[in-house]
């Protein structure tokens, strides 16, 4: 990271995202003099109400009305200003949806938007909370950078970033606490590039959010097993970092992607897309959640049933290594 | 202070312009928004030839008012207004709609100079323009925005969170217009989906209220004179207009909300807007 971007908040390992989250955008509150936090009845379900609390001139709450925050949000960037969104994943992603593509991408305005209970991980709630879409569609608004960081310290750190970059970014967040991959907040991160966390040679776990978590437990136990599972933690899912894809084709030829989100139209999809335009043979499965509305529980537990935390992943490696891949070793005709 | 006579001449000259420019276009590019962009011509050329603090030659000038056409299916009328004060060559309008042309039907605010927020969606203009409105007051800019919504948008809900939101928020340096045609695509508002006491509606979400006609430039000026007088609250100018104003065949038909132009029509439009001008300015 940039010189001067650091942050810092005591016991970030106990925090939950949203928590980081919230402590964050707080202190870039004086740096960025022009930031406007607005919610929709959620400062404190999504914590940006930290910032409101030390900002009151500079926090919006709209009600339960997220359509017109987005149009407002819209406004507010037109003005000048930098508006920082939250709600949670669903009502940004689904019901408002064409505000955010229409008011704040067409217009390629100065909104970002950090978007909580993500996934499946507000999992009692029941699917009118869940959001397995957001990653699908917010990947397909031009001018959208879309983010799904692993942690709470990858949170900090994306947050920092997008304000640092012009336009629209989506940053989507869990709910609860999950224990953190990172231990400092000092290792390279960069929107668009993703993190190799450990190196392997067998198969690539392609992961973001919760599923890094799921996916570095998954390593361990193949590593018991024997196998040399390579993790990369594609905390930016647009722009995709293809070259790491097309790296992990070439080296380990098997590949799967672990997220809280669809099946569809998510991280697996974007990773697929790479791997076939690629053209090169490559075992390839997608984890998360399948074509259904989740059943309601514990996330971890629905993490369990939908086979993408550390059991489900070693299962699904056992499956991919028994398959015959044909091999191909010319990537000379590599663009 | 009141327009004098010879202001509101000068007015109505512009917008006899304006209303035959709108015709020219719509023969040219194929089709257009005719009803609505002949309906709300009055109200948009005595923004921008006498009270908007606009200055063409700086677009992007950051203490410029600001006005979204949140009815954004007007967008042919507003760029035969924005080509006329001189944002863009008005050469440019020959192709409006055309492949790769910067005009679409919907104005783009990336693409067309003046146009302060890209709209056509429908209820979404209302909210921009409170995001806009809120940010002068935390700028402290003196900058006021102006918002023209259509009658038929009234029905989407977005329109309503952003009048609670106005209203809340005591926006004195906002100033909306309802541009009342009374139709919507299939039919008149009041048939489809009841929005009348539409001032009383306004009024319960904290805004004031005037309701005045939308063709009668003594009426608008005074409405939005006073708006800048009225403090602690938005004001809402509700415009009884004409859908189709000016030109007979289209006057209060549902049909022409869109539509073509062969030569035939398009002769007898602007014939019926020369007659229109004739007999009032003399």
């Amino acid at each position: 990271m940039a010189e001067g971007m650091s942050w810092s908040v005591t016991d970030g390992d106990k925090l939950t995202q949203a928590e980081i989250y919230g402590e964050v955008l707080s202190q870039l509150g004086d740096r960025y003099p022009d930031i406007v936090a607005i919610t929709a009845d959620l400062a404190t379900s999504t914590k940006i109400g930290r910032f409101g609390k030390k900002y009151p001139e500079r926090f919006i709450n709209v009600g339960i009305a997220e359509n017109s925050m987005f149009g407002l949000a819209a406004g507010l960037a037109l003005a000048g200003l930098r508006p920082v969104v939250s709600t949670f994943a669903v009502f940004t992603a689904l019901r408002s949806a064409e505000h955010v593509r229409t008011d704040i991408c067409y217009q390629n305005l100065n909104v970002k938007i950090i978007s909580t209970h993500a996934g499946i991980s507000f999992g009692q709630a029941g699917s009118t909370h869940h959001c397995t879409e957001d990653l699908a569609v917010m990947r397909s608004f031009p001018n959208m950078t879309v983010i799904a960081p692993a942690d709470g310290i990858e949170t900090g750190n994306a947050v920092v970033a997008a304000m640092e970059m012009p336009g629209p970014v989506y940053i989507r967040i869990g709910r609860g606490f999950e224990p953190p991959v990172y231990k400092d907040q000092n290792y390279g991160f960069a929107i668009g590039k993703a993190i190799t966390m450990r190196d392997g040679k067998d198969i690539t776990l392609i992961a973001c959010g919760v599923g890094v978590l799921h996916a570095m437990r998954a390593a361990d136990v193949l590593d018991k097993q024997g196998l040399s599972a390579r993790v990369i933690n594609m905390h930016t899912i647009k722009p995709i970092d293809r070259d790491i894809i097309l790296k992990a084709v070439q080296e380990t030829r098997r590949i799967v992607t672990v997220e809280d989100h669809s099946i569809m139209g998510g991280l697996g999809t974007a990773v697929g897309e790479v791997i076939v335009e690629s053209g090169k043979a490559c075992g390839f499965k997608k984890l998360g959640v399948p074509d259904c509305f989740s059943i309601v529980g514990y996330p971890e537990d629905l993490y369990h049933h939908y086979k993408f935390d550390a059991d489900g992943i070693v299962e699904t490696v056992g499956e991919l290594m028994r398959r015959e891949i044909e091999e191909d070793e010319d990537w000379e005709d590599e663009d | 202070m009141p327009l004098s006579q010879e202001e509101i001449k000068g007015l109505e000259r512009k917008a006899w312009d304006i209303r035959k420019n709108i015709i020219e276009i719509t023969f040219t590019c194929g089709g257009s928004h005719l009803g609505g962009s002949l309906s709300q011509t009055d109200v948009l050329v005595a923004l921008y030839y006498k009270y908007l603090n606009i200055d063409p030659a700086r677009p992007d000038w950051e203490d410029r008012d600001r006005f979204i056409l949140s009815k954004g299916h007007g967008g042919v009328g507003w760029a035969a207004v924005l080509g006329d004060k001189g944002y863009f060559d008005k050469a440019l309008l020959k192709n409006f709609n055309k492949t790769g042309s910067p005009f679409g039907m919907h104005l783009d605010s990336l693409k067309v100079k003046g146009c302060d927020a890209s709209t056509g969606s429908l209820g979404h203009g209302l909210a921009i323009a409170t995001g806009l409105a809120i940010g002068a007051k935390l700028k402290n800019k003196s900058f006021r925005t102006y918002c023209m919504m259509g009658d038929g948008e009234l029905c989407e809900g977005t329109v309503w969170e952003a009048a609670i939101l106005a209203g809340h928020h005591k926006l004195d340096n906002l100033t909306g217009f309802v541009d009342r045609n009374k139709l919507m695509i299939d039919g008149p508002t009041e048939q489809i989906t009841t929005l009348e006491p539409l001032a009383d509606k306004f009024k319960a979400f904290g805004w004031e209220t005037l309701t005045i006609d939308g063709h009668d430039y003594a009426a608008i000026g005074g409405a939005i004179e006073q708006a800048w007088t009225i403090k602690g609250k938005p004001t809402m100018i509700i415009c009884n207009t004409v859908k189709g104003k000016c030109v007979d065949l289209m006057e209060n038909q549902p049909s022409w909300h869109y539509g073509g132009l062969n030569s035939d029509l398009r002769d007898q439009a602007l014939a019926c807007i020369d007659s229109h001008y004739k007999t009032i300015l003399g």
